[in-house]
């Protein structure tokens, strides 16, 4: 495939149009990522999560910046929500981004969550493929931390960052439990204002109280939009990555990553070919309906679906 | 399935971005990705940018006077990149015969302070190939 090729060799509109194939789940998609994944797996792929404003944005622009002067090249997945009721989204990531927009080191995509049928994850880890093989060392993803399709779309990174900042509250801001858990390192940002070392503490009792392995995040504060703590941040980037090798599990972690991305596309195959033929003679909806009368119940019907006599 | 993608930019030193952020959220509620990069994006910006998002529209919003150096440079840049095929359309106070120098230099639209949003959501469905 022509787009494939213009992509090794560094072409960024080529780049671009994969990127949408896939995002539009178009047929061709497939055929492509088959040709890409051989030049995958030599990017470090970092998660960006937390709630809405904590400065996400901010801290993917300083880190890019960072990397950059480290000599590395830079892709970023900035994944903003969809309204489900039109399709349509406002992706404002890149408010924060403009002094990257003409390094000619760093690629950046915004995406929306659209209702993606093999589910965004899925679709997400497909754009950091296209990425990686595209040359990109470091991939960032940014996404807020709200339900359970972004809280998978995380776990396709090598290391997740869980951003935070101080607030009023007694609680610091939307921890919730799962997002605790996915976390490699916790960044408190706008150190710069007041009750951060409350929000410091807080984070560092939860993490004790929930240290059962044998990393303990570390957290680091930082003051993104004025680049301070950002050393610091991939210092503790480094420190996770050195981590991860020395104890093997940087391939474990990749191998348990392939485990579930197969099972993933697996469900979307059988879902996608028991539909279709269900479609073909009505089956589905006459199923349901039965289902409707208690005539049937679901499981007997997907039975039903799965083995057709 | 495909979505109609509209990066809305705004290029220049002027710092009012009020209209561009109304136009932004329309086409949102149209069902569009709006990919929203704030204020004064020089052109170079704002074409990188169309490139890597690969978008299918860009919206320029000026209002500052210096339509006549900024838009012919977006197209220009736009067409060095063989990107000559997004639809370019531009917003703001711009006297006709301008408005007809840029039409003939490729700009798809231009639309003055009265446009309502929904002439702007039709314009780009139309010109948009599905
Ligand atoms: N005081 C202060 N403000 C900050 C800091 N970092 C970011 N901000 C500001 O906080 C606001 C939100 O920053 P973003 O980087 O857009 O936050 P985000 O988490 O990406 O936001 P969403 O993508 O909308 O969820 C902006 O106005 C930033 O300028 C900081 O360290 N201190
Ligand atoms: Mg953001």
């Amino acid at each position: 495939m022509e787009l494939v090729d213009r992509l090794l060799a560094g072409d960024r509109r080529a780049c671009a149009r994969l990127i949408t194939l896939v995002e539009n789940e178009a047929p061709e998609a497939k055929q492509a990522l088959r040709e890409v994944y051989p030049y995958t797996g030599n990017a470090h792929v970092i998660g960006v999560t937390g709630p809405p404003g904590a400065g996400k944005s901010s801290l993917v622009d300083k880190l890019t910046q960072y990397y950059r002067e480290q000599g590395e090249t830079v892709g970023v997945i900035a994944v903003d929500p969809s309204s489900p009721f039109t399709g349509g989204a406002l992706l404002g990531d890149r408010i924060r981004m403009q002094e990257r927009a003409t390094d000619p080191g760093v690629f950046i995509r915004s995406m929306g969550t659209r209702g993606h049928m093999g589910g965004l994850a899925l679709t997400t880890k497909d754009v950091i493929k296209i990425l990686d093989a595209f040359g990109k060392d470091i991939i960032l993803v940014e996404t807020v931390g709200t339900g359970q399709d972004e809280i998978d779309i995380i776990k396709a990174a090598d290391t997740v960052l869980v951003v935070t900042m101080p607030s009023l509250g007694d609680d610091i801001q939307a921890i919730k439990a799962g997002i605790l858990e996915i976390g490699d390192i916790f960044v408190v940002n706008k150190a710069d204002l007041d009750y951060v070392d409350k929000a410091v503490m807080e984070l560092e009792m939860m993490l004790d109280f929930n240290s059962d392995k044998g990393w303990r995040p570390p957290v680091v504060r930082t003051v993104a939009n004025m680049g301070v703590g950002i050393e610091e941040l991939a210092e503790a980037i480094q420190a996770h990555i050195g981590y991860l090798r020395k104890e093997g599990l940087f391939e474990e972690k990749r191998r348990l990553k392939i485990e579930m991305e197969l099972l993933e596309v697996l469900n979307q195959l059988i879902v996608k070919e028991v539909l279709e033929k269900a479609k073909k003679t009505n089956e589905f909806d006459n199923l349901v309906d039965l289902i409707l009368e208690r005539e049937t119940d679901c499981y007997t019907a997907a039975e039903k679906l799965l083995n057709p006599k | 399935m495909r979505k109609i993608r509209v990066l809305v930019a705004k290029p220049g030193l002027d710092g009012h971005d009020r209209g561009a952020k109304v136009v932004a959220r329309a086409l949102r509620d149209a069902g569009m990705e709006v990919i929203y990069t704030g204020l004064r994006q020089t052109a170079e910006q704002i074409v990188e940018t169309a490139l890597q998002e690969d978008v299918d529209c860009v919206g320029l919003s000026i209002l500052s006077g210096a339509h006549m150096t900024l838009v012919p440079k977006v197209v220009e840049l736009l067409k060095r990149n063989q990107a000559g095929d997004i639809l370019v359309a531009v917003g703001g106070i711009i006297p006709d015969e301008d408005a007809a120098t840029l039409r003939r230099m490729g700009v798809g639209g231009v639309f003055g302070p009265g446009t309502s949003t929904q002439e702007i959501v039709t314009f780009i469905q139309s010109h948009v190939s599905a």
